[in-house]
């Protein structure tokens, strides 16, 4: 009781402060809007590794012919064989693969046919850059194919983004990539302000708790960061007629979990730093790779493993997969479990080191 | 139990630097204790272990009856602790600062209304109710920071260096709201390098490096000095102060406007003999007459130095 009373008295004093400080209220409607016009435009790059499902209806040496020099490709890399094209599309919305590839069972037939693609490949389209590589597969020479043919080898079916823009596959990861900016760096100097404005040495000394100290502060944050989140889905609507094809209250769920890891990496920071600036170094320490790694500006697959481990640790990964996810597959949360998860597990192991590094004392 | 701080052999070491070396204390209850030194004698660490904020390196402290390391959380609602800087929100008005503190130490709800609205009033910041702390006076931010200070009602007030960004009146008016606290049976331990205000604690202990050099009632302190003071009165006091720094029997020379306050040791019979020869050799005209010792000749006696050079 008296520790929600205690909680509650911090979150309304981050508040107050909060809305006195006229520079952060600026950057929390300023961020959003400048990222999405800045990123408004892709940036395209080489890509290898796609991860492939195939559903082969032929099933002739011709056809496995055709998926070994695929594979051979090193555009697309198949990790699973299903058995109809219908599980090929849930495959594709649940982010377990980005390119499916349909045989029919008339493959041949069509192979003789210079005038029909023989073969389909379904592109997660989600993901501009795919789908430029994936087209240049279609023109792939094949066995017993004329190399007159008129029509490609294969029919290419864009999925989640048919009209191929750009803006469509940015503005789901813009809001994972405007949190982590904003969401980090409030946090990440909430600690050291008090520290190096001579507050935490009186608060420290009276009955508040490390764990009611670190609540109280987030709580005002989430609420901005879910203000930021409807300011990104509005813009995105109006300015780039983004679809929503998920359900809007998955969104939201999925932005809080990804909110509170946010917030607790931030606060992380806060017990590390020793200053304001090295709290802003350390952010920016964290936001480079999360930018750079976590599928929100280069795909996923194409990167080396590496970096792919890497890229796994940090927040933003999965708030990607899962804002892409829902939004522009129209998949549920519940198919998108694992990245929940993740983000679930980073916010109790940073609020655990955060605590256990903040100690009521000044050595 | 009558002793509200109890410490023996409290140290505190950073690294190679003792900043607090082997204290004993014995603070009595319902009374001003006061800590007289210059910056970097051990006041404020000193202070910090009280509160828990640091941990002693060695020595045992006993805070009203309970060990700090152990139940520090414990004393914690039992003290108020006011930081030499001001250290509630700048960016919050009195009445918010108030019912954040307030909040944060539990108050019931219909005692908390009528503590503020008694804190307001007992250190005057009826007017500023909505003022933000920024933009208050240091007189005014320190009355702010005692009303938070005491508004759970502790039994025990640190104050550490309460007076230094304050003007003289202020620094009145401040001493008596510390008296009358005292009166309501709050014990204080106050931190100074302000001689006048030294003198106005019931007990001082005069901090030099870390160690107590000298520890009583202020009174008693100056009436029991280990030194004679002798007043130097004299036209040309620089010239003086050099002639006499040189004599063999002067312990230390402190210049206050044109007069000298020389002390010498102890156990030498007339001095003023000595002084007035050594000036007359110079060619200096003086008055030269043995007087009761300031709390000022009690630290110098005590640290060998004068409060403004004892600073490293």
């Amino acid at each position: 009781m008296k520790a929600l009373r205690r909680i509650r008295a911090i979150a309304t004093k981050e508040a107050r402060q909060l809305a006195r400080d006229r520079l952060t209220i600026g950057m929390v409607v300023g961020i959003p809007l400048l990222q999405i016009l800045l990123f408004g435009y892709a940036i395209n790059l080489d890509v290898r590794n796609l991860r492939a499902g195939v559903a082969d209806h032929a099933g002739t040496a011709w056809s496995r012919q055709m998926v070994t020099d695929l594979q051979a490709s090193q555009v697309i890399r198949f990790t699973t064989q299903v058995a109809t094209p219908v599980e090929l599309t849930d495959a594709l919305r649940r982010g377990e693969i980005t390119v499916g590839v349909y045989v029919p069972e008339d493959f041949e037939r069509r192979l003789a046919d210079p005038g029909r693609p023989a073969a389909q490949l379904l592109v997660d389209g989600s993901d501009p850059t795919i789908l430029n590589v994936v087209s240049q597969l279609r023109e792939m020479p094949a066995p017993a194919r004329l190399p007159a043919a008129e029509a490609p080898l294969f029919e290419l079916r864009n999925y989640y983004n048919p009209e191929r823009r750009s803006a469509v596959q940015i503005v789901p990861a813009l809001i994972g990539v405007i949190l982590t900016m904003t969401m980090v760096l409030f946090t990440a100097v909430a600690i050291v302000r008090e520290r190096e404005r001579g507050n935490l040495e009186f608060l420290i000394t009276t009955p508040v708790g490390t764990l009611e100290l670190m609540i109280g502060k987030l709580i005002p944050y989430i609420v901005i960061g879910l203000v930021q989140v409807s300011i990104v889905l509005l813009v995105g609507r109006w300015l780039f007629s983004v679809p929503m094809r998920g359900d809007l209250g998955d969104v939201y769920l999925a932005a809080l979990v990804f909110i509170g890891a946010s917030l607790t990496l931030g606060l992380l920071i806060s017990t590390l730093a020793r200053s304001q600036f090295q709290a802003m170094q350390l952010t920016l320490f964290i936001f480079l790779p999360s930018i750079l790694l976590s599928g929100f500006m280069f795909p996923f697959d194409g990167m080396p493993v590496v970096a792919q481990k890497i890229a796994e640790v940090l927040p933003l990964t999965h708030f990607v997969r899962l804002a892409r996810g829902i939004i522009l597959r129209g998949a549920d949360l519940g198919e998108l479990l694992p990245e929940v998860r993740a983000l679930a597990v980073f916010f109790i192991v940073a609020i655990t080191l955060a605590v256990l590094r903040f100690r009521k004392r000044l050595d | 139990m009558s002793t509200a701080i109890m410490a023996r052999g409290l140290t505190r070491r950073f690294g190679i630097l003792t900043a607090v070396d082997q204290l004993d204390l014995d603070i009595p209850k319902a009374s001003i204790y006061g800590f007289l030194g210059p910056n970097g004698s051990g006041k404020s660490t000193t202070f910090r272990m009280l509160c828990g904020l640091l941990k002693p390196s060695a020595g045992e402290v006993r805070v009203l009856g309970h060990d700090v390391t152990r139940d520090t959380e414990v004393i914690r609602r039992r003290i108020g602790y006011m930081t030499q800087r001001f250290s509630l929100y700048d960016d919050l008005s009195v009445d918010e600062n108030l019912d954040f503190v307030a909040e944060i130490y539990g108050l019931r709800r219909r005692d908390k209304r009528g503590r503020i609205a008694a804190a307001r009033a007992e250190y005057r910041l009826e007017d500023l109710r909505r003022q933000r702390a920024a933009t208050m006076s240091g007189g005014q931010r320190q009355r702010l920071a005692l009303a938070a200070a005491t508004l759970h009602r502790p039994e025990l007030l640190l104050l550490d260096e309460p007076t230094s960004a304050v003007d003289p009146q202020s620094r009145r008016e401040f001493w008596e709201n510390l008296f009358d606290l005292v009166d309501a049976g709050t014990t204080i331990l106050v931190s100074t390098h302000y001689m006048d205000e030294a003198e106005r604690c019931h007990r001082l202990a005069i901090l030099d490096h870390g160690k107590i050099a000298a520890e009583g009632v202020p009174k008693k302190l100056m009436r029991e000095i280990d030194a004679a003071v002798i007043e130097v009165s004299c036209d040309r006091p620089r010239a003086a102060h050099h002639a006499l720094e040189a004599l063999e029997i002067v312990r230390s020379v402190t210049q206050l406007g044109s007069r000298l306050h020389i002390l010498v040791d102890p156990g030498v019979s007339d001095p003023e003999t000595g002084v007035r020869q050594r000036l007359a050799d110079q060619g200096l005209s003086a008055a030269v007459e043995r007087t009761a010792a300031s709390l000022e000749d009690v630290f110098v006696a005590a640290t060998r130095k004068p409060l403004a050079q004892a600073a490293p």
